[in-house]
Parts: C-alpha cells; sequence; structure tokens
C-alpha cells in the first residue's frame, strides 16, 4: 500500500460505522427476549401493567432496531465500495455466509417486526407472540452467521486453494471454525448484559422520578436479576475466550498483556503506558510472574511477547486499554448486579442510591462491548484473515477528497441520530411515568 | 445437470432488484409526497407504510448481497464507481429510516425537524439511485453530458417513486387523501412520461451497445412492443385514477397501482434487455464476473429452500395489513 493516509481514512470510516451500528444490535439481540417475556407475562396474566411494560420496551426495541437496520445496510455497502480486495480475495467465503444472513435472518426479522409493532389488534394473541419470538430468533440467526464470518476471519479453517482461488473445502469447518464457540457465546452474554442494564437502568431512571411505580420496579428486578446471572457466566466465557486466543492467536495476547518480549516467569502488567517506539512499557505496574502463572499454569512458564511475531504485530497500546477498560467494566457490572440482587432480595424497596447507580450504568454495556471489539478487531491486526489477507491489501483506491467528504457525513448523521436516540430513549422512560402518575391520579 | 450458475445468479439479482425497486419505491414515494399532505394526513401516509418500510429495504440488502456473493468482483468495481452516490442514499436511507421512530416520539419544533428529514432522506435516497443508475448505464463515464444524464435519470426516478407511492395511497386511503393521491398520481404519470421519454432516446446516445441492441433491423420491429406496452400501461393508470376521481361505480382502487407496478416492469425488462450480458457495461459480463462454482451452488440450495418462507410471510404481512390504513398505528 503506497498511501498510508488512504487506509488510515478507509480504517476510521470503517471503524466508525461498524462501531456505531454494533451498539444497536448488541442490545436487540437479547432486548427481543425481554419482550417476548414481557409479551407471554401479558397472554398468562392478563394484568395491564405488563401491556404498558411490553408497549413501552417494544417503542425502545423498535427504535433501537431501526438504527441496527439503516447502519447495517451501510456496511453491506461498504465492503465493496472501501474493501474490494476483502470480496476479491475471500468472497468465496465470506459471500456465502452474509447471503445466509440476509436470507434466514432479515427478512424474517423486518417482515414479523411489523406484525409484532402494528399487529397487534389485528392477529390472535398466539400469532402475535409467534411474531414476537420470531423476531427473536431473526436477530439470533443474524448474530450467528456475522460471527461466523468474523471468527473465520480471526481463525480461518476450512478453506483450500483450487486454482488459485480461496474457497470452502469444508462449510461446516468454515463456520464452526476454532473461535467461534468462544465467540459467539461472549458476544451472546455480553448482548444479554448490555440488555439487561439498559432495562435496569432505564427503569431506575423511572422510579427516580415516580417512586413507586409498580411497572418500573418490576422490570428493575427483572433486569437486575437477568444480570446477576448473566455477568459470571460472561467473566468466565471470556477467560475462556482468552484461552482460546493464546492458542490460536497468540500475538493478540501478547499486545492484550503488553508483553514486549519473550520471557520465561513474565509479569502480569496491572497498569503501564506501553511505548510503541522503545518497545517498552512506560509507568508500569506489574506483579512477578503472574502472566506466565495465568496463561501457561507455571511459574516460569515461557511466554511469547511481541517480539516474537514481528513484523506482523498488532498496535499494542490500544488493545492493551481496550482491554483492561472492558475487564474494569466487567468488575463493575458484576459488583452492580450481585448488590442489587442482594439490596432487592424479599421484595425489599430499592434505595435511591441503588437507582442512581443503575441509571448511571445504563449504556455500561456499550462501552464494555465497544471495548471488547476494539481488542479482538486491532488485537488481529495487520491481518483482515489471519495469514490470508492483510488489511492494507484490501483497502480499495477511493479519492481521498470521497473519503474525506462521506466521512464527514457520516459522522455528522451518526452524532445526530445518536445525541437523538439518547433523548427520546430517555424521554421515553419518562413519558412511562406520567402515565403511570396519571393512573394512579 | 450443468446449471449456467452466473445466469441464475444474474436473474435473482434482477428479480431482487425490482422487488427492491417497486417495494420500497412506494414508501420512498410516499415519504417524498409527505409536505404536500397537512399533519392529519401525514399520519395516514406514514400508517400505510409503517409496517412494509423495512422489509422492503431488505430486498435492496439482497440485490446488493447477490451482486457481492455472485459477482464479487462487479461489486467492487460497481460500488467504487458510485462512490459518492452511494453514501448520499445511505445517510438518505438512514434519516429516513429512524425519522419512522423519532417523528412520532419528538414533540414539538423536533417534530418537524424529523417530519422534514423524514421527507429530505426520501428524497436524497430516491435522486441518488437514480443518479447510480444513470452512472451505471453509461459505464460511470466522466464528462458534462454523462453527468447531465445521471441527474435526468435520477429526476425520472424520483418521479417514478411518486407515482408508485401516490398509487399506493389511492389504494390504502379513503377520502380527501385519496382525493389528493390522485390528484399526485396524475403530476407523477406526467413526470414519468416527460422521464421515460428522455432517458430512452438520450440511452442509445450514451452507450453504443445498448445503441446496436436497438437499433437492428428487423429485431427492432418486435422491440417496439416493450414501449407500445408501457404506453398501454400509462394509458391504463391515466384512465384508472380518472374513473377513480370522478366515482365511476366499479371503480377498482388497486388498478392505478397495479398499473404503475406494470411501468416499472417493463422499464426493468427493457433496461435489462440493453445491459445483458454486462455486469459492467462493455467491460465484464456475468460470466467474467462470477464467483467460484462451489459458492454459488451453496448460496442457491440455501436460496431455493428460503426465499420460497420468504414470498409466504411476505405475503402473510400483506395479508394482516390488508385494508384501508388507519390512523394511530404508532401510538
Amino acid at each position: 500500500m503506497d498511501n498510508p493516509d488512504l487506509l488510515l481514512l478507509a480504517r476510521a470510516q470503517f471503524g466508525l460505522n461498524i462501531g456505531f451500528h454494533i451498539l444497536f444490535p448488541s442490545l436487540t439481540i437479547a432486548l427481543a427476549w425481554f419482550l417476548l417475556y414481557f409479551r407471554v407475562r401479558y397472554a398468562r396474566t392478563g394484568d395491564a401493567a405488563w401491556l404498558a411494560t411490553y408497549k413501552l420496551w417494544t417503542k425502545v426495541f423498535a427504535l433501537t432496531f431501526a438504527m441496527g437496520v439503516v447502519s447495517g445496510i451501510t456496511m453491506s455497502f461498504q465492503f465493496g465500495t472501501n474493501w474490494p480486495g476483502f470480496m476479491n480475495r475471500v468472497g468465496n467465503i465470506a459471500g456465502p455466509l452474509l447471503g445466509y444472513e440476509v436470507l434466514t435472518a432479515f427478512f424474517l426479522e423486518a417482515t414479523f417486526l411489523g406484525v409484532m409493532l402494528f399487529g397487534m389488534n389485528r392477529v390472535p394473541a398466539w400469532v402475535h407472540i409467534g411474531a414476537t419470538a420470531l423476531v427473536a430468533c431473526g436477530t439470533l440467526l443474524s448474530a450467528f452467521w456475522i460471527l461466523a464470518l468474523d471468527s473465520w476471519m480471526q481463525t480461518p479453517t476450512g478453506q483450500v486453494l483450487e486454482g488459485g482461488v480461496l474457497i470452502a473445502g469444508d462449510w461446516l469447518k468454515v463456520i464452526f471454525n476454532p473461535s467461534f464457540p468462544f465467540r459467539f457465546t461472549h458476544m451472546l452474554l455480553a448482548s444479554g448484559l448490555t440488555a439487561s442494564f439498559v432495562v435496569a437502568g432505564l427503569s431506575a431512571w423511572r422510579l427516580l422520578r415516580a417512586p413507586g411505580d409498580a411497572s418500573a420496579l418490576r422490570t428493575l428486578r427483572t433486569g437486575i436479576m437477568v444480570a446477576a446471572v448473566i455477568a459470571p457466566l460472561q467473566i468466565f466465557a471470556g477467560d475462556q475466550h482468552g484461552l482460546n486466543t493464546l492458542e490460536h492467536q497468540p500475538a493478540k495476547i501478547a499486545a492484550m498483556e503488553a508483553l514486549w518480549n519473550t520471557e520465561r516467569g513474565a509479569p502480569l502488567v496491572l497498569f503501564a503506558v506501553p511505548n510503541a517506539q522503545t518497545r517498552h512499557n512506560d509507568f508500569a505496574i506489574e506483579v512477578p510472574k503472574a502472566a506466565s502463572l495465568i496463561l501457561t499454569h507455571e511459574l516460569n512458564g515461557e511466554v511469547k511477547g511481541i517480539d516474537a511475531f514481528a513484523p506482523d504485530t498488532p498496535p499494542v497500546a490500544p488493545v492493551f486499554f481496550a482491554f483492561r477498560f472492558m475487564l474494569a467494566l466487567g468488575g463493575l457490572m458484576l459488583a452492580l448486579a450481585w448488590s442489587g440482587a442482594w439490596f432487592l432480595r424479599k421484595d425489599r424497596a430499592p434505595a435511591p442510591w441503588l437507582l442512581w447507580a443503575f441509571a448511571a450504568c445504563t449504556f455500561s454495556g456499550w462501552l464494555a462491548t465497544l471495548a471488547g471489539w476494539i481488542v479482538t478487531e486491532v488485537g488481529r491486526q495487520p491481518w483482515l484473515v489471519t495469514g490470508i489477507l492483510r488489511t492494507e491489501q484490501a483497502v480499495g483506491r477511493i479519492p481521498e477528497a470521497s473519503l474525506g467528504a462521506s466521512l464527514t457525513g457520516y459522522v455528522l448523521v451518526y452524532t445526530l441520530m445518536l445525541g437523538a436516540y439518547m433523548v427520546v430513549i430517555t424521554h421515553l422512560a419518562g413519558k412511562g411515568t406520567t402515565a403511570a402518575k396519571e393512573a394512579r391520579a | 445437470m450443468n446449471l449456467d450458475l452466473p445466469l441464475i445468479f444474474a436473474a435473482l439479482m434482477g428479480v431482487a432488484v425490482l422487488a427492491y425497486v417497486v417495494l420500497d419505491g412506494y414508501d420512498l414515494g410516499v415519504g417524498m409526497l409527505m409536505p404536500a399532505a397537512d399533519a392529519r394526513e401525514q399520519e395516514l401516509m406514514v400508517s400505510s407504510i409503517g409496517p412494509f418500510w423495512d422489509a422492503n429495504e431488505t430486498w435492496l440488502v439482497l440485490g446488493v448481497g447477490i451482486l457481492l456473493v455472485a459477482f464479487p468482483v462487479a461489486h467492487g468495481v460497481v460500488l467504487g464507481a458510485l462512490y459518492l452516490p452511494v453514501a448520499a442514499m445511505l445517510i438518505g436511507l438512514m434519516l429516513r429510516g429512524v425519522a419512522f421512530e423519532f417523528r412520532v416520539k419528538a414533540e414539538g419544533w423536533h417534530r418537524e425537524l424529523w417530519n422534514w428529514l423524514f421527507y429530505l432522506g426520501s428524497f436524497l435516497a430516491s435522486f441518488s439511485q437514480g443518479l447510480m443508475l444513470g452512472r451505471y448505464i453509461t459505464g460511470f463515464e466522466s464528462g458534462f453530458g454523462y453527468l447531465l444524464f445521471g441527474l435526468v435519470v435520477g429526476a425520472s426516478l424520483c418521479g417514478g417513486y411518486v407515482l408508485l407511492g401516490a398509487t399506493w395511497l389511492i389504494y390504502k386511503t379513503e377520502g380527501t387523501l385519496q382525493k389528493k393521491a390522485l390528484a399526485w398520481a396524475r403530476w407523477g404519470l406526467l413526470w414519468v412520461a416527460l422521464g421515460v421519454a428522455a432517458v430512452s432516446v438520450a440511452t442509445p446516445f450514451v452507450s453504443q451497445t445498448v445503441e446496436m441492441k436497438w437499433f437492428d433491423f428487423p429485431r427492432t420491429l418486435g422491440l417496439m412492443l416493450l414501449p407500445l406496452a408501457s404506453l398501454a400501461a400509462w394509458i391504463g393508470v391515466w384512465r384508472a385514477t380518472r374513473r377513480l376521481s370522478r366515482g365511476t361505480a366499479g371503480a377498482a382502487d388497486w388498478a392505478p397501482f397495479a398499473g404503475a407496478v406494470a411501468i416499472f416492469v417493463i422499464a426493468f425488462i427493457g433496461l435489462a434487455y440493453s445491459l445483458f450480458p454486462y455486469v459492467v457495461i462493455d467491460r465484464l459480463t456475468f460470466w467474467d464476473a462470477a464467483a467460484h462454482p462451489s459458492s454459488l451452488k451453496v448460496v442457491l440450495v440455501g436460496a431455493l429452500i428460503v426465499l420460497p418462507f420468504i414470498v409466504a410471510y411476505t405475503a402473510f404481512s400483506y395479508y394482516v395489513f390488508r385494508g384501508k390504513a388507519r390512523p394511530g398505528l404508532y401510538d
């Protein structure tokens, strides 16, 4: 690649788009199952409060889903506009996976979303519940295909070269590649945590404005309980995912741990400022031999450092910081979910500090998810498809002025959309409280 | 059996693009007509497309998806050459897509803002699609004449979408809004007539390949059936709207929409004939650009299994939301 600015701009644009996009699916994948739960509870009990709950969260869902759809359409075009080399080289594998996502998931979600949102009074209850369930299945299928593709790009298996063309030799191996089960589980749990914190956080917000709102208290409980179950599972799944990465992408682990040099008895770097110039950590706080112990289960086990993989090494600092940020958020979410579960036991009323804490952490799942994706996507550089295609080989030759102009446009539109989204979501939560007040009055 | 896979995928892509243009065309058209309606009518207009727009837009993803899966080389060439109009279209689609949700939840001037963004997004997306089509037909040649041609196609496609949108509203609404829609449909028809005429006359001038395909006697005589059929459909829509405006007994409210769809189908067949067998005119044929047969087979199997389901539940959704649109869909 003769033009590093172009590559940087193209990466900035794609990173912005995919980072913006992932926010919304990571919420809807799990929120759909919350909706199904609310809908079924309403069908079982006939309680109007469950109906109101369902309707409120359906509005949040519809808005989030629309944001995901429109930013997702952008992605499907950008493969061609920004990364033509990607489809040229691995199109025979990436293409069918994306094709199956469109065919099996997108139409299913989009069509039954219409029935779910607007059909409640037009179809029998069981059809409406079915539509809600199909929307939930659609979001899950979509995640399945896209994570299969991403995992294959990280740890490719099942492909063969035939006459210089890369094709799938064994589709099952392509889909169920070594990192897929871990990444898929990790992402689904991330979605579960994101959604349960949004549900708990917005409910806490409603309770702060209208204490004693029964419907908000109920969803607060639901959100906290789900989070309390998922948070420890996620920490376990993340650890397993890390061990899988150590086996298949050791360079990423070296970057996550900021280990510049291969050594026996490697220290665990708690905090540092990785310096790419000197290939050293400044201001390092380390636990001697701990990295060796964790990664190899031996005090003097050998851990490969960045130097072992030169020159194909990822940038260390962003991966290192993003990883620590994700861990810190994970710990915070676990602590908060468990304290919430403890203080709400046996139908106790929530204390204001607890409500404030959950309201403040409404979107903590988004931050953790973004940090996690930065770890895994920056950590696989310079490869786009590990060992097969470099990122710089895939970028298209778009005039920089066009790239710059469209990037500016995307930044403006995304800022507007995200701002409006936040305003409307909090506004919706507020509306729920006024409705509850009127109902009491 | 030896299947001609690239040809099959070219046909599938054609069907997906045609489905997209007709389906999203009517909801984009309704979006462009919004400023001409009052607040109460706007609610009905949005209600008439609310349950469908998302699935309609999915056909675009399928069309681009097939281009990506089946003709990866062309995907890069086409979308790379159309970089800016594609970005403009995407921004338009984003704005209108979220405006559906935001405009009902916002209040005061925010609501006005999202109404305008809904309208502007619909227009930007439609116009960019026309511009893309114009650039595509001319093989992405640069120069003032080609740009002008692209702008004319952009304007014509907007007219076509307005016609689809207006006739959709004739079908889905009643009373004063339907009366307004009848007038809009008339304007849309005139706009389309001008656009189709201009584009048909200009296309042979901007592309020799297209000229040779159409002006090759005696085949030309047979090909004249297409413009004739198009004219017949046009007259059909005109008469159907007149019957409805006069309140003639037995006038079908769906007839104008069906006629408008027919105009699009005929124009599409003409276009497909002009371009075949190129996926990038004069440069790449479908066979040159095709992906490896093993990938095509795997996708074809999936498509053959899943497409009937998609058609079935799409039909189910149109059945659930049959009849005239009612207000208060978004409450």
